[in-house]
């Protein structure tokens, strides 16, 4: 991936390089998708996943497992429930105290052993820090390739996994395949795919294996877990509404404005990058490429100009609102709804129209 | 600071200062360059016109592995009005020669690679080090400079100021005053891209080949300047340029009138769905002959735009560059060679040579063509469009005879402007050319 | 102590072009940049070998231009540039660039003496995988740190060290066994400007530069790109949305009124919205 651009002009050439699967790989077989979950809660990514590993699945034929690896017997047997009524046909649960937190000694162990047992053809993770973290060590544990960020997951003609991704920041996109090693691994970001429906009272096969790595054997030890407090920690992934502000506020005051919308909204906000390097807002409320990935029912961008990296952070959104003084700006090449206005007067009109609306409401009902 | 001394210390890495800093390491005089930018050519606008006389002289063989953009082989010069352009084009096959006269390049690389050559010649570069300001001895002799990074002191015997036009050294030091508003020209360009095909079809060239065109008229809305666009390979620069003392009166956007120059029926076609990149603007000094300061003293010498070096009419301004800053190198090189001192009296040959180069014939030359231009605005506003009326009354078939026509065409240049006015204007400027 | 930092030259992705026709990138003109992310490593590891001393190396697998990145690192205040270039590394993807740094890193053992710490950025602009680093740690095994906030404190002679590391909804605080490899988060220090003097020492200093063989690496099928299970099948540009935004009619209208047009178009195209709102404002 690090030389996508170099293969850029010559991609056949390197695709034909390589073709027949060797033989010893010829048996790995069906889709896994690992279940992140941490502190008893799973991560919806892997829900995504799993949505996305059903349609893979189908389409060669082959079974989706779902893999989950935890310390509690009764948090991995709700997991591993979970992920039946999300698509998959088969679960791996490993139970072992040592997997009570994550952590990459432990998780690669028991992820590689399943590997080399089981033989899969595709192996997907959720790509936030744990499963980045965790996909980096396997894959080059298992010495086999790695399609980092991916943004769209398919079957080729060949029957191979053709993985998505963007490059050099989001200005450019390349599908990345590993033809002839196994598994073919790739990561997605969380919100990149939608939420798959649950088929309430979907059962599957539960196989359950062993972590053989004792807790002495472990070096690295947790020494504490400070959770994010609720109050600064930015639900923006998984928000229904999201207002952000671009340096079109000019000011970190001016930034005031977009919070006041959100609140009355009941809605996340968050920012372009340049107001992160400004210190306006904390970094994970960065939305774009190298921030959060949104997938919001409204999104209200008010004084983002819509450069590349950000678009990529927002496409998903079902409804995009955009508020800027020049109506030439990319933003409105992308966005729904467009509005060539000063943010900084119309924000606060915005914020009162709906708080207007909804009060008169309220006395109606 | 740097305990080492050096020979000399030339502030700024662009055409100029890479000559004199070249010319000076090439004769293993020790040379520490100093460049604001983040490499040099960061700071500086990009395509451009390169004349590769002044770079022969200094590496006869650039063309081996200099990143040269096209040769231009067409030179088209338009007079424009709001809906035409009347033009004089000059296109050869003798251009495509083996040691082509003129290359269009693109500024950022092209400065790059020579800086590779001042530093495979022995200088030492240092960039992202501004100079603040010059160290002087008790005599007043400049002994070196001082920058803004922590340690910032650094001593030499000579100290060379290519820094550009509104270099901030030399004005702070009092080496010369500060730009008059009306003997500089603020520019500004744009990089259109478009692939490679596109743009050899559109001016129909091959290969390598460029063309070159440079425009008066409406397009300054009647302010003192000219536009120009350059083909690059994969680019065309475009731009447009006028006193600053113009735009101040005339209250305009120097940006503004780009896009109008963009948009000109004219021009439109040429630029047609290129993505622009890469927006600069940048001062030509245009004052002449008359606006030259002091370009030597006590330990210190002046070259390019920072001495005011570039003919306007012609465009020339990194040759100039290029020659002056040799020149003060090998002034430098022959005074150190026989023991002498870097004083004001000695230093007093840059000048002498200079004198004997085309720099200083031409600027003389032209001498009074600034001051011209800028009295004679009807240059750039009421001739343009007698001329086109002209060209369409005489291109126009009407039914009219032709001698009617000639008669007309010269009733409405006198209309435009009186007869003796005409003349004036004619004589002023061939005293002014002369 | 000797701490190694991973650092990338990378194109500035700001300024890069797609070539409108055939959809491939046009290098031309487009600056290299030092990793952003690296800087932050760098910034990191020269803040530690000021407290404790020892040296800073930086190390980059990349063409001989690279050269120019580590000179500008070197400027910053670092104490030695390792360049790793050679032809057999061309397409290498994250698997073949990890073979290669972790033989390049075994060598500067050799040569430079061990390092306590490798670290690297939280990853790449261009290639922006944040695996290289997981592959140096897996194939040296060293222990493995990554988006690490804050090094809380390094113990050299107990050779243990604890970092705080960004989790999913917290931070993990880790302690572990040197020598360790660890990947900085962005934005937990700003890079420093060298001195007059670094950055004279580093226009002069020499980029000590290896091939794949000064590096000890004696099996090539494992560089570049027959070294890389990733195949990169095409490059593209993503596709524009087809149509523009629907431009709410300002015009002469008052902020009030161009504001409940908006509320109204909002409702209009997502009826679920208004709902929603009714619910959350009724249940404050
Ligand atoms: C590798 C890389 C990764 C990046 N990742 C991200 C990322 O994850 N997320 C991200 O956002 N960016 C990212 N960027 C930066 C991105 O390229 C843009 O620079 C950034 O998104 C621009 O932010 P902005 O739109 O707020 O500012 P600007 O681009 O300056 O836009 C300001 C806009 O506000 C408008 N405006 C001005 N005044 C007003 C007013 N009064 N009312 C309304 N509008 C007004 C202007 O017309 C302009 O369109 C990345 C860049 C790189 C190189
Ligand atoms: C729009 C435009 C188009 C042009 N087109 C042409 C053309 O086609 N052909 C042509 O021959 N000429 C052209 N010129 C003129 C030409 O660019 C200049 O004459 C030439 O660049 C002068 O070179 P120089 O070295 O004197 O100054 P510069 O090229 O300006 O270099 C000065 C350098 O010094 C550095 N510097 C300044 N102050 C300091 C400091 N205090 N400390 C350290 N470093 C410092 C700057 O960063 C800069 O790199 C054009 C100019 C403009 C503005
Ligand atoms: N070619 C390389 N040379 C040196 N370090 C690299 C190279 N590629 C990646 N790295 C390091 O690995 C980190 C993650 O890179 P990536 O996996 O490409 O996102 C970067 O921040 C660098 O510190």
């Amino acid at each position: 991936m690090t030389e996508a651009p170099k293969q850029a002009q010559t991609p056949q050439s390197r695709a034909g390089t390589k073709k027949e699967l060797p033989e010893h790989f010829k048996a790995y077989k069906h889709v896994w998708v690992f279940i992140e979950s941490e502190h008893g809660a799973v991560h919806p990514v892997s829900y995504e996943l799993l949505g996305e590993g059903r349609k893979l699945a189908d389409k060669r034929g082959v079974e989706l497992a779902a893999v989950v690896l935890g310390c509690d017997k009764d948090a991995n047997a709700a997991a591993a429930a979970a992920s039946f009524e999300f698509g998959a046909d088969v679960v791996y649960i490993v139970t072992d105290p040592a997997l009570s937190h994550y952590r990459n000694e432990a998780f690669t162990k028991a992820m590689t052993d399943l590997v080399n047992a089981y033989k899969p053809e595709i192996l997907l993770l959720g790509a936030t820090t744990l499963g980045r973290d965790l996909a980096g060590s396997v894959a080059t544990t298992l010495l086999t390739g790695l399609t980092a960020d991916c943004t769209e997951l398919a079957i080729d003609d060949e029957g191979s996994l053709a993985a998505t991704r963007p490059t050099f920041g989001g200005s450019l996109l390349c599908t990345i395949l590993t033809l002839n090693y196994r598994p073919q691994m790739a990561t997605v970001r969380p919100r990149v795919l939608p939420m798959p429906q649950r088929q309430e009272g979907r059962r599957g096969r539960i196989v359950e294996c062993s972590l053989n790595l004792a807790e002495d054997d472990i070096v690295t030890k947790v020494v504490r877990f400070i959770a994010d407090r609720e109050s600064n920690k930015a639900q923006l992934a998984y928000a229904d509404i999201v207002v952000a502000g671009g340096l079109g506020l000019r000011s970190a005051e001016n930034f005031q404005l977009v919070k006041s919308l959100a609140e009355v909204l009941g809605a996340e906000y968050g920012g372009s990058r340049p107001l992160v390097q400004k210190g306006w807002i904390t970094s994970d409320r960065q939305i774009g490429q190298t921030g959060k990935t949104i997938r919001p029912k409204l999104y209200i961008a008010a004084g983002i100009s819509g450069a590349i990296q950000h678009r990529v952070g927002v496409e998903g959104a079902d409804l995009i609102v955009a508020i800027n003084t020049d109506p030439n700006a990319p933003i409105f090449d992308f966005a729904h709804v467009g509005i060539v206005a000063d943010a900084i007067q119309l924000l606060p009109a915005l914020t009162e129209a709906f708080r207007k609306h909804l009060s008169v409401n309220r006395l109606a009902g | 600071m740097i305990e080492e001394r050096f020979d000399a210390i030339v502030v700024g890495a662009g055409p100029s200062g890479n000559a004199a800093a070249y010319t000076m390491a090439k004769e293993g005089l020790k040379v520490l360059q100093l460049e604001r930018g983040e490499y040099p050519g960061s700071k500086n606008v990009q395509g451009a016109i390169l004349y590769a006389n002044a770079l022969e002289k200094l590496i006869p063989d650039f063309r081996d592995d200099a990143p040269l953009e096209r040769h231009i082989i067409e030179q088209r010069l338009w007079t424009m009005d709001d809906t035409s352009y009347i033009g004089m084009h000059y296109r050869s096959e003798d251009f495509n020669e083996e040691r082509p006269n003129r290359y269009t390049i693109i500024r950022a690389q092209f400065d790059k690679w020579f800086s590779r050559k001042v530093r495979d010649a022995g200088a030492v570069l240092l960039c992202e080090t501004t100079v603040k300001e010059l160290l002087r001895d008790a005599r007043g002799k400049v002994i070196g400079v001082k920058t803004d990074r922590d340690g910032g002191m650094v001593f030499a015997d000579v100290v060379i100021l290519g820094e550009g036009v509104n270099g901030i050294v030399g004005q702070r030091s009092g080496l010369r005053p500060e730009l008059k508003p009306e003997s500089v020209a603020l520019a500004v360009k744009e990089m259109h891209f478009l692939p490679r095909e596109v743009i050899e079809s559109r001016f129909n060239l091959k290969g390598n080949e460029g063309t070159v065109i440079e425009a008066m008229g409406t397009i300054t809305a009647g302010m003192t300047g000219t536009g120009f666009l350059y083909t690059n390979q994969e680019s065309i620069s475009v731009g447009i340029g006028c006193l600053v003392s113009d735009f101040a009166e005339s209250g305009m956007t120097p940006y503004g009138l780009l896009e109008a120059f963009k948009n000109h029926p004219s021009i439109r076609p040429l630029l047609a769905n290129s993505e622009c990149k890469e927006y600069a603007a940048h001062l030509i000094p245009e004052g002449g002959y008359n606006a030259i300061p002091e370009i030597y003293g006590d330990g210190w010498i002046v070259v390019g735009d920072a001495g005011q070096f570039v003919n306007a009419v012609h465009r020339e301004g990194s040759n100039l560059a290029m020659t002056t800053g040799r020149i003060a190198g090998e002034t430098v090189v022959w005074l150190k060679r026989r023991r002498e001192e870097l004083s004001k009296a000695n230093l007093a040959e840059y000048k002498r040579r200079l004198d004997e180069t085309f720099v200083i014939k031409d600027l003389k030359k032209y001498k009074k063509i600034p001051e011209f231009l800028h009295r004679n605005k009807q240059v750039f506003g009421l001739y343009p469009k007698l001329l086109s009326a002209a060209a369409q009354t005489w291109f126009r078939v009407d039914g009219a005879d032709k001698l009617s026509k000639e008669k007309e065409i010269l009733k409405s240049f006198r209309k435009g402007r009186t007869l003796p006015g005409l003349i004036g204007d004619a004589v002023k400027l061939a005293r002014a050319w002369r | 102590m000797h701490i190694v930092v991973c650092m990338k030259q990378v194109p500035d992705s700001a300024q890069i072009r797609v070539h409108p026709v055939t959809n491939t990138i046009m290098r031309q003109g487009v600056p290299t940049i030092i990793n952003p992310y690296d800087l932050f490593a760098i910034e990191e590891a020269m803040r530690w070998r000021d407290r404790f001393g020892g040296e800073v190396t930086v190390l980059t697998m990349g063409p001989p231009m690279a050269e120019e990145s580590l000179r500008k690192a070197l400027t910053f205040g670092v104490d030695r540039a390792v360049l790793l270039t050679d032809r057999y590394f061309a397409g290498s993807d994250t698997l073949a660039t990890s073979f290669a740094l972790a033989a390049a890193l075994r060598k500067i053992s050799q040569e430079f003496g061990e390092p306590l710490m490798v670290f690297t950025g939280k990853q790449t602009i261009d290639g922006d995988t944040a695996q290289v680093g997981p592959g140096i740690a897996k194939r040296l095994g060293l222990h493995q740190l990554t988006y690490v906030s804050r090094i809380a404190e390094i113990d050299p002679a107990g050779r243990r060290i604890t970092v705080e590391r960004r989790a999913e909804g917290g931070v993990q605080v880790l302690s572990t066994r040197l020598p360790a490899l660890i990947t900085i988060l962005e934005g937990v220090n700003e890079i420093r400007r060298g001195t007059l003097d670094d950055a004279y020492r580093a226009a002069r200093a020499k980029i000590v530069t290896w091939s794949a063989a000064d590096a000890g690496i004696a099996d090539f099928s494992k560089c570049g790109l027959r070294g890389s299970p990733t195949i990169v099948k095409k490059v593209f540009a993503p596709a524009p949305r087809s149509e523009k935004a629907y431009q709410i009619p300002a015009g002469e209208l008052s902020m009030e009124a161009i504001a409940e047009k908006t509320m109204q178009e909002i409702f209009k195209r997502q009826p679920a919205i208004e709902t929603d709102l009714m619910r959350f404002s009724a249940g404050q």
